[in-house]
């Protein structure tokens, strides 16, 4: 092998993993801390009010990245899981463990703060059309991935049936995000697209992606603070956990 | 071949069939999964007239009555077929002439559709107000971007 690329090899085995997550955390943390604390700045003070539903609209700072992110998690999962069952490798499946809680929660805060800009907006809080629906069912896949996770003692077993339901679950995606142009849905279509560009404002534009990039920092932060102490629980009766110095300590 | 690679071809021939069987799904449920009937659909006797079912339109301009008590009568179109609404109650605040709309109810003999639930349908623009103004100056036409709803 080429001795200029990176053995990425190297960092599926938990022992050169975990001082490389324990580095990165810190960092992550306050690329987030930084960009959501700039991103709700410029969402309350700075974003100019929009022409037809006031401020109301301002929700949407929240409500698009965090359902971008709900998506974007899931795949990410569903890839890691893949690649735990066809390689065997144990961090995939302590990765893919490690971003379900995430994810989940910007499922669930996705439909949260939808519901809330609904009510005023279209005159109902929750309404079963496609885009609502299928979003509901990936937090329900989410929920059911970590549940089914939990339920089997043997972690490899569990890894391998928490991995099939991430990667059925996977068709979903794709249905979320074209439902709104496949169906006529209450839902209005994608203000952001890479084939369409924006209908947006610039300033409104740019305040989201920043909401974006602090939520992609915050989702790496807290699912490798996690992925540490899974690996700390799951090997602990190796020799290299046992000579860490936290744990001697 | 290695297991891995035999591993890897379960995946992705899994995968390929997954997404084979929820596309035929999909297809067959298609009208099933839309949330409401355009005027259009209506005319051609898509939607249940028997039953209650969604409409969704356009409010067209210069339609919109105000009756007795809190009834309204509008007329929601798609910009090739027009069906009267009829509706008591309190309309939400986005809902204007020449925005979108969602209504609930069904037909009655006169061909008049009598709505107990109205939505609003807010489109994919988002602007501050000049760049509204601006648009508005540019294109007396209508408002910018209520055509695709």
């Amino acid at each position: 092998m080429n001795s200029r690329l990176i053995n990425w090899f190297k960092f599926s085995s938990p022992a050169t993993y975990y001082p490389l997550a324990g580095r990165l955390v810190p960092l992550f943390s306050v690329i987030a801390l930084v960009l959501i604390g700039v991103g709700l700045y410029m969402s309350f003070f700075i974003a100019p009010t929009d022409y037809k539903q006031g401020e109301g609209y301002r929700i949407i700072f929240v409500h698009v990245p965090a359902a971008w992110m709900s998506m974007f998690i899931y795949v990410v999962m569903a890839v890691w899981s893949g690649l735990g069952l066809v390689f065997n490798t144990r961090l995939s499946a302590m990765m893919a463990k490690a971003l379900a809680p995430t994810g989940a929660m910007f499922a669930f805060l996705a439909l949260w703060t939808g519901a809330f800009w609904g009510k005023p907006m279209w005159g109902a809080w929750w309404v079963w059309d496609a885009r609502l629906t299928s979003e509901l069912i990936l937090l329900f896949l989410y929920i059911g991935f970590i549940a089914l996770q939990g339920a089997i003692d043997d972690p490899r077993r569990a890894d391998r049936a928490g991995a099939i339901l991430a990667l059925v679950g996977v068709v979903n995606i794709p249905i979320i995000y074209f439902s709104v142009k496949w169906w006529n849905t209450l839902h209005q279509g994608a203000s952001v697209s890479i084939t369409k560009g924006s209908s947006m404002g610039q300033v409104m534009l740019w305040t989201m992606l920043i909401m974006t990039l602090g939520f992609w920092a915050y989702s790496i932060a807290v699912s490798l603070a996690r992925v540490r102490s899974i690996i700390l629980e799951r090997e602990r009766d190796t020799t290299w956990v046992s000579e860490l110095p936290e744990v001697r300590g | 071949m290695k297991a891995r690679h035999k591993r890897l071809g379960f995946l992705l021939v899994g995968l390929a069939g997954l997404g084979l069987a929820a596309w035929l799904v999909l297809n067959a449920l298609e009208n099933n999964l839309s949330y409401f009937f355009s005027p259009s659909e209506v005319a051609e006797h898509k939607a249940p007239e028997g039953h209650v079912f969604r409409l969704g339109g356009l409010v067209e301009s210069g339609s919109l009555q105000r009756g007795q008590e809190m009834t309204v009568r509008f007329v929601v179109t798609d910009n090739a077929h027009k069906i009267n609404v009829e509706y008591t109650g309190i309309l939400p605040d986005l809902f204007s002439e020449g925005q979108g709309v969602i209504a609930q109810g069904r037909l009655n003999e006169n061909g008049i559709f009598v709505a107990d639930e109205v939505l609003a349908k807010h489109d994919e623009n988002y602007m501050p107000p000049e760049v509204a103004d601006a648009l508005e100056k540019s294109h007396q036409a209508g408002t910018p971007g209520t055509t695709n709803l």
